[in-house]
């Protein structure tokens, strides 16, 4: 479906309280995440969430090249976050532009908080984070995903990443934004945390919102993260449970 | 963020620099929540219709603001067009380099962009000179100069500055110049976390040995505009809930004081 028009013409929140794709204002779209979904990467995951079809792959840790790239205390985390150009409405011109560069860096950021780096100088991990097809917050996605892809290949982590997105539609504070609440919402925060302690590895913030719409939305997403990991255990453990039972 | 030229920082500073920090002093002797020295010049380049040279301690920028006409984009055909770009020149640093814009750059372009986009300080609806066909595109364009530390708030409050004093030529098009439509004034206020605490403009040597960073750019209307965690580290919700609090606070100062 393509809308046209501008914010005040479309009405994103029902008049019964729920939203433009009838989910609760707490509601997550459908998740589902895969791992070692391709077979040459070290460790891979596919994630659907909602219209999101993304797909990572993990390389590494292996030795960083360019060599002056290398850190000789821990190893680098290089993720690339790419969309393809049939994974939105209007096709986007291949390659990285200033948004998916941004996004890549605090990516990376978010992941290396999370991995055991201090293990491997002068290494570097490849994540490279494919959306297919893009139905907002697809960093949010990509980075929960990858988190996933690393422990598949095995690379020792102290927690997980496991992020969700909230933001404002209509005046509401509504968790995991579909893409007309993104395109027209007045606000949009993706945040992603460590499982365990709940510390912000991400965070992003757009529009506008008070401090109190601010911590009613983070209180939701620390609520929704939860859940999320709860998935994310589980594509690690479905895998072995059926290598388990392959193997009898 | 680079490194000082040996790309280390000396454990004697970093202890010295954590030390302050847990007696509430910091680096440079200030206390913790204050920024440092700011001197804010418009005017600086006539040839600019807007520009601002911004002095926060030895960090300086100038920002300058072009505005020529050009297409929309055509979803916006009713509003005027917004860029933001920063050149971390070599002049500023040993180790910046000349050529496109590295990760570092783009993503200090953005958060600026962000602020400025997000609280809609430039009425876009008001640069349009024939709708879907032409409208007045802003151009900010900001040179890094001297770098020690908290880019970020530099070049917002440079750019801020600029854009509140930037003329639109409409006598190029045979109309009237007129004052760029502005709605509110902005303010970033960037934190970084040093050994569990939070503290707003850091130097250099407090970025060298900080974990996490976090901007928050507010408006004067007591609302969040934009945020960015950066850097490798993490934050708990409680050290960003006071975040939030103190760059109301110090954003009002900034913009009382340096953006009137």
């Amino acid at each position: 479906m393509i809308l046209v028009g501008t914010e005040s013409d479309i009405k994103l929140f029902n008049e019964d309280g729920t939203r433009i794709d009838g989910r609760t204002v707490e509601e997550l779209r459908p998740i589902k995440i895969e791992t070692d979904v391709l077979n040459r990467a070290d460790g891979s995951a596919m994630i659907e969430w909602g219209g999101n079809k993304i797909m990572v792959a993990v390389y590494g840790p292996r030795e960083a090249y360019p060599k002056h790239t290398q850190d000789i205390n821990r190893a680098i985390v290089k993720a690339r976050y790419n969309m393809a150009a049939f994974s939105v409405d209007e096709r986007k011109r291949p390659g990285p532009d200033r948004r998916s560069m941004e996004i890549s860096k605090v990516i990376s950021e978010a992941l290396t908080s999370s991995i055991m780096v201090e293990k491997f100088p002068r290494a570097q991990i490849d994540v490279t984070i494919e959306v297919l097809q893009a139905d907002a917050g697809t960093r949010i996605a990509g980075l929960t995903a990858a988190s996933v892809a690393i422990a598949a290949a095995g690379i020792p982590m102290r927690d997980f990443v496991v992020g969700c997105t909230a933001g404002k539609v209509d005046g509401h504070i509504v968790l995991d934004l579909c893409k007309e609440e993104d395109n027209f919402g007045q606000a949009d925060l993706p945040v992603a945390v460590l499982a365990k302690s709940g510390k912000v590895v991400l965070m992003q913030m757009d529009g506008d919102l008070s401090e109190d719409e601010f911590n009613q939305a983070t209180d939701m997403i620390m609520r929704a993260t939860k859940r999320i990991n709860q998935l994310q255990r589980e594509a690690l453990t479905t895998k072995y449970s059926e290598a388990i039972a392959g193997g009898e | 963020m680079p490194r000082d030229e040996l790309g280390v920082l000396s454990e004697i500073k970093r202890s010295t620099i954590l030390r302050q920090i847990k007696s509430q002093k910091r680096n440079d002797g200030r206390d913790l929540n204050t920024f440092r020295p700011i001197t804010v010049q418009t005017g600086f380049v006539t040839k600019a219709p807007g520009s601002a040279m911004v002095q926060i301690g030895k960090t300086r920028v100038l920002a300058g603001v072009k505005i020529e006409e050009g297409e929309p984009f055509p979803d916006t055909p009713n509003q005027g067009v917004l860029t933001t770009n920063v050149e971390l020149l070599p002049m500023a640093f040993p180790t910046f380099e000349s050529g496109p814009p590295n990760e570092n750059a783009i993503e200090l372009a953005r958060v600026v962009d962000r602020g400025i986009r997000e609280s809609k300080m430039i009425d876009l609806k008001g640069l349009v000179i024939e709708p879907a066909k032409k409208v007045w595109i802003v151009f900010i364009d900001i040179d890094v100069l001297d770098f020690d530390g908290n880019l970020i708030d530099a070049c917002s409050l440079a750019s801020v500055a600029a854009l509140k004093t930037a003329i639109v030529p409409g006598s190029t098009i045979g109309q009237k110049d007129f004052q760029l439509p502005i709605t509110c004034t902005p303010v970033s206020v960037t934190f970084v976390d040093i050994d569990g605490t939070l503290v707003p403009d850091p130097d250099l040597e407090e970025e060298q040995v900080s974990g996490a960073r976090i901007t928050v750019t507010t408006s004067e209307d007591g609302k969040l505009r934009a945020m960015q965690k950066g850097s490798v580290g993490s934050l708990s919700m409680d050290q960003i809930k006071g975040a939030i609090s103190m760059s109301f606070n110090l954003g009002k100062e900034l913009r009382e004081k340096y953006l009137r």
